[in-house]
């Protein structure tokens, strides 16, 4: 990092005893930043807007609830109605996890679109799938919490996956519990994580940003930026684009918000928690569908081993193949631009995640448009596979038998067509400060 | 592309909902009333209301509890603060505390108390409906997929079971919206079963849109504010990321010509 010498003296003071102007003015304001992102590069300011937004609501939130499995569901209801902006705080917490959830989807299919997660981006992309597997648990707790018919027979379906596990399940579901069902206790310690998690989310979100800022960002070329002339500095011209996805994302949250608050929502979970009376379908929060689809599709034993066990070690898989994905994917060129095969199949293996949402959605035997002989749980086993199919064969092989197009020489040279292009802002910036 | 995109968006966003929907109705049909508190500029009808509580008061009181509503909440149906004392006053109310010996005592209610429960737990409650249990209706409207809609084809919604239909126990009736269609509440209104303080006809129909509006309030009590606040919140919105999206293009300029 180049020293920075501040005009002012107090700055100047501070920044020789704990460098954090400098280290603001080289991470934030002369970053280079490929000068071709498109908007898909905007999820991940996104993303970190929804994290903050969602804790400083959710701090409020605590302030008035109440995780005791008598008064939880009412307390929640004395915020929407007695606590002065409940509705709206709880409304933004409640539809901000959605929100967070459907910019997390895009910015993953962006890495995986062009092919972000590739060699030296490895560990950043590793520390993503950490961020998810944080953000699921955080959310699926977190739903817990207002004790509603949803939420207690979620938590009770998915804390009693782990009874799968051979022998020792049923002690580990019931230390989960706390007791020999969903109860108070688990209500207590489900309140308890979800406020904590958050916070380590912020460590693993700080670990994923320094690793980005170590190699840079992946661009839509897939090539690395080889000079100054194909870079701009992040400030002014990110912090300008970002606040354009900002505004835009903003206007569609408060839709959520303001016009259809429970939209995403069961209108089961307005009934308050009750052991004795099961829900017709008990079903997750719409961004875990494709993975409850996933859960349910296993529906025969192979060998010894039970069905249930295979789904839930599917389900667990699906998110943990991502792990490897860098090392699966043996193609050398990155982007989607330059990969006419594996572009199709990405739109392949996006289309196959929406299909497993529609079948987590739907109740296994209802039959898929009307074919008798064909029902969701049927569409679930093919998407299932083909999932599988994409990460574990398709991805491996396509890298060696797919003829990629040829590379740009330079981004600047693709951006303009032309020759290299003047360096922009890249190094007369740091001249122009104070 | 683009286009596929949000196409996707707007599916995958439509998907889980239209799972609920198709999971818990009778079968039939929902009819669909255009409520006036819908849309992005709706609020309630305050006469609407008022009759909705009337029937509410006169026939679901009976049997169903609104624990969460306080009586000072009135006040938004367009009461005036005495009015709701008095309408609070004709409830007897068990004093949270109880008295200098020691004893727990019934007093008249006051604004700040909540609606008195018919039955003091699920038990009771079942053991006095031939063991069904009539819901709290505080959140009826939000805790029934197809809300208004629902509540309203429920309550116009009995009819004669289809021939060969017999019912799977004694004294439940055919409901062509309920899940399952066989209910245990008997029609509920009856042509002329409240005689409306403001003189409008009391037909079935008209005691199910009132009462569905009123329930539509005590459910989302919030929601005039809401879409006020809303509508302030877009406007500034729009104009600001308008600003965003200029400032951009200003930035922007010189590498997008380069």
């Amino acid at each position: 990092m180049e020293k920075q010498t501040y005009s002012n003296p107090i700055i100047r003071w501070i920044d020789d005893r704990l460098p954090v102007f400098s280290f603001m003015d080289h991470e934030y304001n002369q970053f280079p930043m490929p000068k071709n992102l498109n908007y898909w590069w905007n999820f991940g300011a996104l993303a970190s807007i929804c994290l903050v937004v969602l804790i400083v609501t959710g701090i409020v939130l605590a302030m008035h609830y109440t995780a005791e499995s008598t008064m939880a569901f009412d307390s929640v209801e004395r915020i929407m109605r007695d606590v002065n902006y409940g509705w709206l705080i709880r409304y933004i917490h409640a539809n901000g996890a959605s929100m967070f959830f459907i910019v997390v989807y895009i910015h993953i299919f962006r890495g995986l679109y062009y092919g972000s997660y590739k060699n030296p981006r490895e560990l950043l992309w590793i520390l993503g799938v950490v961020i998810l597997l944080l953000m699921m648990g955080t959310a699926f707790m977190g739903y817990v919490l207002p004790w509603g018919q949803m939420s207690f027979w979620g938590a009770k379906v998915i804390t009693n996956l782990f009874s799968a596990i051979p022998i020792i399940g049923e002690p580990i579901v019931e230390w989960l519990w706390g007791g020999f069902t969903v109860g108070n206790p688990t209500l207590n310690r489900f309140y308890s994580l979800h406020y904590l998690l958050p916070f380590v989310l912020i460590g693993v979100v700080g670990m994923h940003v320094a690793a980005l800022h170590v190699t840079g960002s992946n661009n839509p070329d897939g090539i690395e930026m080889k000079g100054p002339q194909d870079s701009v500095p992040f400030n002014p011209y990110f912090t300008a684009k970002d606040s354009v996805g900002m505004g835009v994302f903003l206007i569609v949250w408060a839709g959520f918000v303001f016009y259809a608050p429970d939209y995403l929502g069961h209108p089961d979970n307005y009934i308050e928690a009750n052991s004795l009376v099961t829900p017709p379908h008990i079903v997750p929060e719409w961004y875990f569908l494709p993975f409850y689809a996933i859960l349910r599709s296993i529906t025969f034993d192979i060998w010894f081993i039970e069905a249930k066990l295979i789904g839930v070690v599917l389900m667990f898989a699906s998110i943990l193949v991502l792990f490897v994905l860098p090392w699966l994917d043996t193609s050398k060129v990155r982007s989607c631009r330059y990969r006419p095969t594996y572009r199709w199949f990405f739109w392949l293996l996006v289309a196959d995640c929406i299909v497993l949402g529609v079948v987590g959605a739907k109740s296994p035997d209802d039959p898929v448009l009307g074919f008798e002989m064909f029902k969701y749980v049927h569409l679930g086993m093919l998407g299932t596979a083909y999932y599988f199919f994409h990460f574990l064969i398709l991805l491996p092989l396509l890298g060696k038998i797919e003829t990629p197009k040829p590379l740009p020489d330079s981004i600047s040279r693709s951006v303009t067509g032309g020759g290299g292009g003047a360096a922009i802002g890249a190094t007369s910036a740091k001249g122009e400060k104070a | 592309m683009r286009k596929t995109i949000l196409a996707i968006l707007v599916l995958g966003l439509s998907l889980p909902v239209a799972g609920v929907a198709a999971a818990a109705s009778g079968g039939a049909e929902l009819k669909k009333i255009e409520w006036s508190w819908q849309g992005a500029f709706g609020q309630y009808d305050r006469a609407e209301l008022q009759r909705g509580l009337q029937v509410y008061k006169e026939v679901c009181a009976a049997c169903h509890g609104l624990r969460l509503i306080a009586f000072r909440n009135l006040m938004d149906l367009g009461y005036t603060e005495n009015q709701v004392k008095g309408f609070a006053k004709q409830y007897e109310v068990q004093n949270k505390e109880p008295n200098d010996e020691g004893e727990m005592f019934n007093r008249p209610g006051l604004p700040a108390d909540r609606f008195v429960s018919p039955f003091p737990n699920e038990q009771a409650a079942r053991a006095a409906n031939g063991g069904a249990y009539p819901p709290d209706l505080s959140l009826i409207v939000k805790a029934r997929a197809g809300g208004a809609d629902y509540l309203y084809s429920l309550m116009v919604g009995y009819a004669d079971a289809p021939a060969g239909v017999k019912p799977p126990a004694e004294n439940l009736q055919y409901n062509l919206h309920f899940p399952g269609n066989w209910i245990a509440m008997p029609p509920p209104l009856s042509e002329g079963a409240v005689e409306y303080a403001d003189g409008t006809k009391a037909t079935a129909d008209q005691m199910a849109r009132d009462l569905t509006a009123f329930l539509a309030w005590a459910a989302m009590p919030e929601l005039e504010q809401r879409k006020q606040m809303g509508l302030a919140v877009m406007m500034f919105l729009v104009v600001f990321t308008g600003l965003l999206i200029a400032t951009k293009k200003k930035v922007w300029e010189k590498v997008d010509k380069a």
